[in-house]
């Protein structure tokens, strides 16, 4: 179809011409039958009344002649065409990556290379720019090359010159591949106009005619070759919207989550004038995930799935992108920023990685070799196979919970369904069941929780703690089942039925599966990087190294750490602290990995912690609490230190809406209350793990404990360093 | 008086304050304050500044980055009597470099042109970023002489 059209607007310009020379060959058979042929060649002198007859015979030799000729022509030139195109392509593949140098200058003087460029350029949305600028004003001058025969000299003379310029014209777009599509495309262009003096002996108006057939006939020819440059063009994006890749990157990271963005920081601070650039699948610029189950679900804000702004306890708004889009500089500007910066290249995906040759592939077959790398592409979330295994209907009415689509997916679903269902208990299954009980206090719905622990946290929290939390969660207006296996998921009457292993039944809108997350080592096999079997991820060192020039952070490496061994973890801190860390020993620092990184969770205002290290419920626990008051609770203690955020900082998280009215003081029944308190993990007598219950800002200490890994005699002494009864 | 249960292989221990009142005899190693491994604060241990601090939020590493390291190691290693008074013009760059900025450092007028204050605003990815250090991340407000720690209370 685009061939049509492409052939159609080659041939509309000249049609005018050839339709005028149409029309005037048969006014002069027409004159020519009323004229006394003195005009006429001396052969076909004696024709008198007749004389229209051999006119018009002459006329059709003359016709057919050029036909003849035009058909003869253009295939000698397709045949040329194809050998030079060989030539050509031999001749790219051999010559080594020149250096960019903007010539669109001698594009232009090709006004036929144009407009086979211009057929190249409708068929292909996102092709050279260097072609693109030049389509308008070839044209114009192409029709008047084209019409007076004489200049039909002209334009060959100007294509000739091409070849040797297409060295520049080649290096005109950074990448050295975008350029063959157009020299190749010029030097088809050229033979038409080349041998139309040569081979056509005609009248003018011929060649003018044939040589439109013929060059129908280039983008027909032009079309096959062109796939394989094109697809290289297509790298070159010059659309206003999309990046042109650079093709170098000194520093190249590979994902653009927490980690990344913290590498790129630590990079940036270290290495003055850094390059930097990012590589995300993702369309959004660096965020935070944290937010997306908790602060934005409690924004007054009813833009909040637009703004992605929401408040800190401490009341000031921030949004979870870390930092605006004037802080990044342009890919395509990155090489020549005079400081250096960081650049992030959205919605490109890296799917080879050539660790010999030190480069990447993306998705658009574009390279971008590296002088280091990190890789730090996170995970998938994990889906239940009962679900893949449901068929369309249900999947369609289920959320894998990560980015940003995700939530505001799952916030416009939430707002028009009776009943939602979270499969999993853990943190961010539960943070969701949190939120969206909140918000069923408003709404009328329905909002359970199912797993197969006892109680939430189960793979995290002692069991006491994990029931008392349970409660907890219960009253924030979920309904938990607990215990519970998937056994099928199918879609009724536009409802989801889901099936327990014991027999019962839960009936509900939509599913949010949050059962875990699944490392993303799609790189591991082309890059030949080792995979870890029992943790999952990349297989780093202690310093988070898989090869002399890439490292890996954040939830998809598993790293050695030197104090409580390898292990790979998924919490925003981590990432943060070890794309840092990757980040550090990017820019020449050799640290292994040694600060521990935290994490927190709220799961309603009565229930707040910050734990560290290895917090694994199979392992024995000792927890020392104090009783509870009103004061207990992660609201209170936020007020006090009038921190924001809480993240590393120990501050206060906004689980609570602003709006929520105090809790009472609770039951004085402490037996069973676990207000605030430390609990302690052990694994041979060491602290490997230690929770907050409650406590704020002493996460120093804790830290402290486990790097010091010594064996206590008395917990309690230890949890005396704590000071829990204070705030 | 305290109180201590077992669950399985989970001891539970409840303290009431006075429990809690004698010091503890639970022993920590000494910390080495030049050790390699450790996050430091702002101030390395041979004096220099650490570029790559939490509290520093993204000053060092942003589009004025190389102007603000400028300013601030000016500032620094200042002997004047006046600390940084040489400084001037390293700040008035930095400053016209965050102009620029508008979004990223937010224009407080009477702090930005304060010759003493490193900075006027740091970026509000601050809290978000800063990993838990021993050294508390830097306010929004002014952080002033690098020698004194900053605040407690985070920037937004």
């Amino acid at each position: 179809m685009l061939t049509c059209r492409s052939v159609w607007r080659k041939l509309a310009p000249l049609a005018r011409p050839s339709s005028a020379v149409c029309r005037q060959s048969a006014r002069r058979a027409g004159l020519n039958n009323g004229r006394i042929p003195t005009c006429v060649p001396a052969a076909h002198m004696s024709t008198g009344p007749a004389g229209g007859g051999a006119d018009n015979v002459k006329y059709a030799l003359m016709v057919g002649a050029a036909c003849i000729g035009g058909l003869t022509y253009a295939y000698l030139t397709v045949k040329g065409d194809q050998q030079r195109y060989q030539e050509r392509i031999t001749e790219i593949a051999s010559r080594s990556s020149k250096t960019a140098t903007e010539e669109p200058a001698p594009i232009q003087s090709e006004p036929p290379a144009a407009e086979v460029a211009e057929t190249e350029a409708v068929s292909e949305p996102e092709p050279e720019a260097a072609p693109s600028p030049e389509e308008p004003s070839p044209p114009a001058p192409e029709e008047e090359v084209l019409s007076p025969e004489a200049e039909a000299a002209a334009p060959s003379e100007t294509t000739a010159p091409p070849p040797a310029d297409e060295p520049a014209v080649e290096a005109a777009p950074e990448e050295a591949a975008a350029p063959p599509a157009a020299p190749v495309v010029e030097e088809e262009a050229s033979p038409p106009s080349e041998p139309s003096p040569a081979e056509l002996t005609e009248p003018p108006p011929a060649p003018v005619v044939e040589s439109e057939p013929a060059a129908a006939a280039e983008p027909a020819a032009a079309e096959s070759p062109e796939p394989q440059p094109e697809v290289v063009a297509e790298s070159v994006d010059s659309t206003p919207a999309s990046l042109k890749v650079p093709s170098h990157a000194p520093y190249l990271l590979i994902g653009g989550g927490t980690a990344s963005f913290a590498a790129a920081r630590s990079i940036r601070a270290r290495d003055p004038g850094a390059r930097v650039l990012i590589v995300t699948d993702e369309l959004d610029l660096p965020y935070m995930r944290p937010p997306l189950s908790k602060e934005l679900w409690f924004s007054d804000d009813p833009s909040v799935t637009e703004t992605l702004r929401f408040k800190q306890w401490n009341g000031k708004e921030r949004s979870i992108y870390f930092q605006p889009s004037s802080f990044y500089v342009n890919p395509e500007e990155l090489d020549r920023a005079e400081n250096g910066g960081v650049a992030v290249l959205t919605g490109k995906k890296v799917v080879h990685m050539d660790v010999r040759g030190n480069k990447v592939k993306l998705d658009d077959d574009s390279e971008i070799s590296y002088d280091k790398c990190l890789i730090a592409t996170g995970g998938v979330p994990r889906n239940l196979q009962v679900i893949e295994r449901a068929g369309e209907e249900v999947m369609k009415k289920t959320t894998l919970f990560r980015k940003v689509e995700d939530f505001k997916e799952l916030d416009k679903v939430s707002r028009s369904i009776k009943s939602i269902t979270i499969i999993g208990g853990g943190f961010l299954g539960s943070e969701l069941a949190c939120a969206l009980g909140r918000r069923s206090a408003e709404s009328d719905l329905e909002v359970v929780q199912m797993f197969p622990e006892k109680g939430n946290m189960g793979k995290v929290l002692p069991e006491y703690l994990s029931n008392w939390t349970t409660e907890k969660v219960k009253r924030e207006g979920v309904k938990i089942i607990s215990e519970a296996l998937v056994k099928s998921v199918t879609c009724k009457d536009d409802k989801l039925e889901i099936q327990l292993k014991d027999g019962r039944s839960v009936t509900t809108d939509h599913i949010v599966a949050a059962v875990g997350l699944e490392p993303n080592v799609d790189l591991a096999k082309s890059a030949g990087l080792e995979v870890d079997s029992d943790f999952g991820g990349f297989r780093v060192n202690a310093e988070l190294q898989a090869r002399s020039n890439i490292w890996v952070a954040g939830d998809a490496a598993c790293f050695y750490d030197i104090r409580l061994g390898r292990r790979r973890v998924e919490h925003h801190d981590h990432a943060v602290v070890s794309g840092r860390l990757a980040g550090e020993n990017m820019s020449g620092a050799s640290k292994p990995y040694w600060h521990q990184s935290m994490f927190w969770s709220d799961l309603g205002p009565d229930v707040g912690y910050e734990a560290i290290g290895i917090v694994d419920s199979s392992l024995p626990t000792v927890g020392v609490f104090a009783k509870a008051t009103a004061n207990d609770t992660p609201r209170a203690a936020t007020e006090k230190s009038g921190t924001g955020i809480r993240s590393e900082s120990e501050t206060e998280d906004t689980a609570m809406s602003p709006v929520a009215s105090v809790t009472p003081a609770l039951p004085v029944n402490h037996k069973d209350e676990y207000g605030k308190g430390v609990i302690f993990y052990l694994r041979d007598k060491v602290v490997v793990g230690i929770i907050l219950w409650n406590v704020f800002n002493r996460m120093p200490i804790a830290r402290k404990i486990i790097k010091d890994g010594e064996e206590h005699a008395d917990l309690n002494e230890v949890a005396k360093l704590f000071n829990i009864h204070e705030d | 008086m305290s109180y201590c249960r077992q669950e399985g292989k989970d001891r539970i221990i409840f303290v009431t304050k006075e429990d809690h009142e004698a010091p503890s005899n639970a022993e920590l190693i000494a910390d080495d304050p030049n050790d390699p491994y450790e996050e430091q604060g702002l101030i390395l241990p041979n004096g220099d500044i650490n570029w790559n601090c939490p509290c520093l939020g993204g000053m060092a590493s942003g589009p004025c980055g190389s102007q603000f390291k400028e300013a601030f190691s000016c500032f620094h290693y200042s002997q004047e009597e006046v600390k940084g008074s040489e400084c001037i013009d390293n700040f008035r760059n930095m400053q016209e470099c965050m102009q620029r900025y508008p979004e990223l450092y937010p224009q407080e007028e009477d702090k930005a042109s304060s010759n003493s204050d490193s900075a006027s605003a740091a970026p509000s990815d601050n809290s978000a970023l800063s990993s838990e250090s021993d050294s508390p991340p830097a306010t929004s407000e002014v952080s002033s002489d690098s020698t004194s720690p900053p605040d407690v209370q985070t920037a937004s």
